[in-house]
């Protein structure tokens, strides 16, 4: 099978070959060719090329076309602090005020050239693979992005206290993220990853989110022209199962805190789970560890298809070295064959 | 918990302001303002931190519930008035990174449970470093939301350690909560898993270190 056939497979809830793995690897580009993450992140070409290389690397079932969150704001006027070792963070929130709401308009796709360069990216690397892998782009969902865009705490007091805002805010954000996931897909993306982690039972409670972002995800999924992934960034979301699998969307990114196996009762046959390994710990694993981490979470979900291995948070961290990357490679390799009958 | 700090907890988890309000004001009319603090509050805000841990309230509940406690006490008991534990020797900052909600919500739990504390905002290690010697820090309260900032921390230790700081550090913040061996990695003497926890280190150091 391609990854393309087996990511489909999956998707359908049905067993392929293997277990697909999502090795979503974003800055490793950059060490692949040498660049800082800077450089990396500042041509297409070095993207393209970064995301290749892991592929005949790592051999994981997607390429991924994400560059870094703070990057949707860099497309609203804001600024991104780069590091040496780590992702990019946004600079000062461009919403400063609350009134700043009302000014607010959402960018052009095709004009505004951080983005564009994502869209070149996606492009080039449909040119390289065509249908035989995966290309997954993302896209942060109009609840989510305004905690970059005006700063976590006042978004939290506009969310409780001022209503009308916060609808207009959604509305701007609706916008943008629904041009945006769709030229990703238009570009060549084969789904798009809807990041919204304030949607997770962690940051807010259901029956707030009930009344906000789930409505948001309902309206936005629904204009959005292909698959999505919901990902909570390692948020929690087991309360919430029902009310994710209502927006259709394809697929859930699971949070290392929460019970692959729970979430696979809950929603079978419903949502492809994605997940759940833990990138923070990933740093010193041995080829031990790996080996009972990836084959515990195959043991959980794999069955019946519906699951898709991969870290918990949509991106693994810069500091996690390459043998354990090869490590969980391997193990996907030697554990992931259908039919899975070590599984018990 | 007693009766009225889970009245307290309940009104706080329903974000209902004006329940806490009539709560407190009737607990401050016959007994002294730490008294309160110590009886009613600091359980409900552990209470919250508890719940949010296990994953049964949100973050939302507590950065709103949080505020309202700050304000209710700082009414009582402003910011720097003598009944206050900690003043000159309690500092928390933001290293490394630009995320400054954790820090906000440790902060208002801090003052809720009638801490004076330096707010430091957010610096780099050489700035703390500085910092942490000019003011004589004793407790450094550290929070992080990147995991190349909460690698910073072991940076910041060996630089204090180099001039002889004795500073006890207590962390938190999202990496620590994914890797729960990572506080004993980069050298900090404790980790909380909550804000309230912070209140907790804060008062263990306090007794050993008087
Ligand atoms: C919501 C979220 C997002 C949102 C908003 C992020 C933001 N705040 O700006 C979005 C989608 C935009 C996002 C983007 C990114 N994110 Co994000 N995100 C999250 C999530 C789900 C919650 C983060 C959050 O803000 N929580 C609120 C804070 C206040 O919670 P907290 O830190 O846990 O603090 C509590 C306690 O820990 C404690 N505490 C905090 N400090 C202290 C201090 C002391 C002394 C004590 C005692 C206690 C204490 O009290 C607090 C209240 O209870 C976490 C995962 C998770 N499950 O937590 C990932 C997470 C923080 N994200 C992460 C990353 C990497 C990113 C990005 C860099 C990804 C990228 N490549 O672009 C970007 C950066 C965005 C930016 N700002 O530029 C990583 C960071 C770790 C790492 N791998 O480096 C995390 C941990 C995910 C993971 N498991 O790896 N993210």
């Amino acid at each position: 099978m391609t990854s393309m056939q087996r990511v489909l497979t999956t998707l359908a809830h049905q067993e392929p070959d293997r277990v697909p793995l999502f090795l979503l690897t974003t800055l490793h580009g950059a060490r692949e060719l040498g660049l800082s993450i800077r450089d990396y992140f500042s041509r297409s070409e070095h993207v393209v090329e970064g995301q290749m290389r892991l592929l005949s690397k790592y051999r994981s079932d997607c390429l991924y076309a994400f560059y870094y969150a703070a990057l949707e704001v860099e497309a609203f006027g804001g600024e991104t602090l780069f590091i040496d070792d780590g992702p990019p963070n946004t600079g000062m929130p461009i919403l400063r005020r609350s009134e700043d709401i009302d000014r607010l308009e959402p960018p052009r796709v095709a004009e505004t050239s951080c983005l564009c360069r994502v869209l070149e990216t996606i492009r080039r690397l449909k040119e390289r693979v065509g249908d035989t892998v995966p290309i997954i782009g993302a896209a942060i969902s109009p609840f989510s992005l305004p905690i970059m865009q005006m700063g976590f705490d006042r978004y939290l007091e506009l969310i409780y206290e001022q209503p009308q805002r916060f609808d207009r805010l959604m509305a701007i954000n609706q916008t943008f993220c629904v041009d945006w996931a769709n030229a990703q897909l238009a570009a060549g993306a084969t789904a798009v990853g809807y990041f919204d982690p304030m949607a997770s039972s962690t940051i807010i409670p259901r029956d707030l989110y009930l009344k906000t972002g789930h409505r948001v995800a309902m309206e936005t999924l629904a204009r959005i022209n292909g698959p999505t992934a919901t990902h909570l960034a390692s948020g929690r979301g087991l309360g919430i199962v029902d009310d994710i699998a209502a927006t259709k969307t394809a697929a859930i990114g699971v949070s290392a805190l929460e019970d692959l196996a729970e979430w696979k009762t809950a929603t079978r046959g419903r949502l492809t789970l994605l997940g759940n390994l833990n990138g923070v710990t990933m740093r010193h694993w041995t080829a031990t560890l790996a080996e009972s981490e990836v084959r515990g979470a195959i043991a959980k979900a794999g069955r019946g298809g519906g699951f898709i291995l991969a870290d918990n948070h949509g991106e693994i961290p810069w500091q996690v070295p390459e043998d354990v990357l090869l490590a969980i490679r391997d193990v996907v390799d030697r554990w992931g064959c259908y039919p899975l009958d070590w599984v018990e | 918990m007693d009766e009225f700090s889970s009245e307290l907890y309940e009104a706080l988890v329903s974000l209902d302001r004006l329940r806490a309000e009539t709560l407190f004001q009737q607990a401050i009319g016959h007994k002294p303002p730490m008294q309160v603090i110590e009886e009613l509050i600091v359980p409900a805000l552990e209470q919250l931190g508890e719940k949010w841990n296990a994953g049964q309230i949100a973050l939302s509940q507590i950065y709103m519930s949080s505020r309202i406690c700050e304000d209710m006490v700082e009414r009582v008991l402003p910011s720097m008035a003598s009944g206050r534990k900690g003043h000159r020797h309690l500092a928390i900052v933001v290293l490394s990174d630009y995320h400054l909600l954790g820090k906000r919500i440790v902060l208002s739990v801090m003052r809720a449970s009638g801490f004076d504390i330096f707010d430091y905002g957010r610096m780099d290690v050489d700035e703390l470093v500085e910092r942490v010697l000019a003011d004589e820090v004793k407790i450094l309260l550290i929070s992080v939301l990147m995991l190349p900032a909460a690698l910073k921390v072991k940076e910041l230790r060996s630089a204090l350690d180099a001039k002889g700081s004795r500073v006890r550090i207590a962390v938190g913040g999202a990496p620590f909560l994914f890797d729960p061996d990572l506080w004993r990695e980069v050298g900090a003497d404790a980790m909380g898993r909550t804000a309230a926890d912070a209140v907790a280190i804060v008062h263990r150091w306090m007794e050993e270190m008087a």
